[in-house]
């Protein structure tokens, strides 16, 4: 019982050390990675019923087992993805993080940050401050998120939102950017975790905060 | 720490007073078991293709399934008309689609069929082909979206079924138009009512201008241009008005039941 002493308090006041991710961001950070993955599973075996191009997905990275399956899976992780969503937009949004982390974005900035990236002369000393490329592909990624979900929408409820669905082109388009955009997500996703593994205090920052 | 200090009694032990305190707290290792449950419940949440076939994931997805009905029937509006397109949108050809080849698709004598009409209606006569194709008919050129993602834009001719449940004194309150399809397996499907009294919403006779072909559902197809594809019964043989959810071919395998577009 000794661990349960009352002093034990004081080592943990004593160390109080930057907050890099505050809790809101990695709660909706890692609610939104299991969206995003359930979402893109289940929706591989969608495409499958009738793929757009010429391929199928492995039955082995789809999820939900047959159509019908897929489609459970799909619209119940839509309600997840949309909440958490709408969530972080808001908050983003109202207590200033997207300005402050993701802007401004400057062409220079992000032609010269690449440059240092693929050089390996960029520098990850400070990871409270974003480099041109991450704003880049951060600001990138909120975008493509929303259009994924507002394509997703079209393709959902043509006719109860017909001009939602009309403003992406058609039913039929719609489901093209709807599959470009989860193509995006993807190609982030691979690069957003290879960097991660590379970086592993981003890793350690996005779970415990520090 | 200061201040909290001295808010303690003077006089109590401070050990004494934290063993009192985790003889009140749960059994330790009883602790450690449900933690350890749910952790293991986490990791098969995980593991992904086996989820499907597991009991609590299934009925977890069912009960959203049924939110979801909940959501769209709050969201449809009577008023709003899936959008029409000229005739030389049409795709040619239509595609034929079933869970069946079309030369299992059934074969029906028109001069023998009739259309039963049961449940909550005043009149349940049976209705022949040809006393239906007296009726007043509309043509629509619509999209028809299968549940699979594709589409097809098609020709449809018939009464618009509203005007059909009026026809027959349907009570309109009830919940339900339950079709019934002459397929060997038993086609079913139920309509919300909603749905079936949209105008758009349709016992389709004709299909581009020609009678209705076997293949895309003779004598009779119900067209939903609100619905998905499988909510829209082909070879229909009996409507029943009620308001019991008598399940459908496809719903019962677990397609969402509403599936409107």
């Amino acid at each position: 019982m000794s661990s349960l002493a009352v002093n034990d308090q004081h080592t943990v006041a004593a160390t109080p050390a930057k907050v890099i991710q505050p809790a809101w961001v990695r709660t909706l950070h890692w609610i939104n990675a299991v969206a995003m993955i359930l979402m893109i599973m289940s929706g591989w075996q969608i495409y499958n019923a009738s793929p757009l191009f010429d391929f199928k997905f492995s039955s082995s990275i789809t999820l939900g087992g047959w159509l019908g399956g897929a489609l459970l899976w799909h619209f119940a992780a839509m309600w997840l993805l949309m909440v958490n969503g709408l969530v972080y937009l808001a908050l983003g949004l109202a207590t200033g993080r997207f300005r402050k982390k993701l802007l401004p974005i400057t062409p220079e900035g992000v032609i010269s940050d690449a440059r240092a990236a693929l050089t390996g002369r960029l520098s990850h000393d400070d990871l409270t401050k974003y480099n041109y490329v991450q704003k880049l592909l951060y600001a990138g990624i909120i975008v493509i998120g929303v259009l994924v979900v507002l394509s997703g929408l079209a393709i959902w409820k043509p006719v109860q939102l017909q001009y939602l669905t009309a403003l992406f082109g058609g039913y039929d388009a719609a489901r093209y950017v709807h599959f470009i955009c989860m193509a995006a997500i993807v190609a982030f996703l691979i690069v957003h975790v290879a960097l991660a593994v590379l970086v592993p205090k981003s890793l350690r920052a996005m779970i415990i905060g520090r | 720490m200061g201040r909290l200090r001295s808010l303690l009694i003077p006089g109590v032990d401070k050990q004494l007073l934290v063993r009192d305190a985790t003889r009140l707290m749960p059994d330790l290792t009883r602790r450690r078991f449900i933690s350890g449950g749910a952790s293991l419940g986490a990791l098969t949440l995980l593991t992904g293709c086996d989820v499907s076939d597991s009991f609590s994931a299934e009925e977890m997805l069912k009960q959203i399934s049924k939110f979801n009905d909940g959501v769209q029937a709050a969201i449809f509006n009577p008023n709003a008309l899936a959008p029409t397109f000229p005739e030389s949108a049409i795709t040619k050809p239509f595609p034929f689609n079933a869970y069946y080849g079309l030369d299992d698709a059934p074969t029906i004598d028109g001069r023998e069929w009739k259309f039963e009409v049961r449940g909550l209606v005043d009149n349940k006569k049976s209705w022949t082909l040809e006393e239906l194709y007296n009726l007043p008919q509309v043509k629509q050129v619509t999209r028809h979206i299968c549940v699979e993602g594709w589409s097809a834009i098609g020709s449809w001719t018939g009464t618009p079924l509203r005007d059909f449940l009026k026809l027959v004194g349907a009570d309109t309150r009830a919940k339900y138009c339950w079709f019934r399809c002459a397929d060997a397996e038993g086609y079913n499907s139920p309509l919300d009512m909603a749905t079936a009294l949209h105008p758009q919403t349709q016992m389709t006779f004709k299909f581009g201008d020609e009678i209705l072909p076997r293949a895309y559902g003779y004598p009779m197809k119900i067209r939903v241009p609100t619905k998905l594809g499988f909510k829209n019964p082909k070879y229909v043989v009996s409507m029943e008005v009620t308001n019991d959810y008598k399940g459908g071919f496809w719903e019962d395998q677990g397609y969402n039941s509403f599936s409107g577009s």
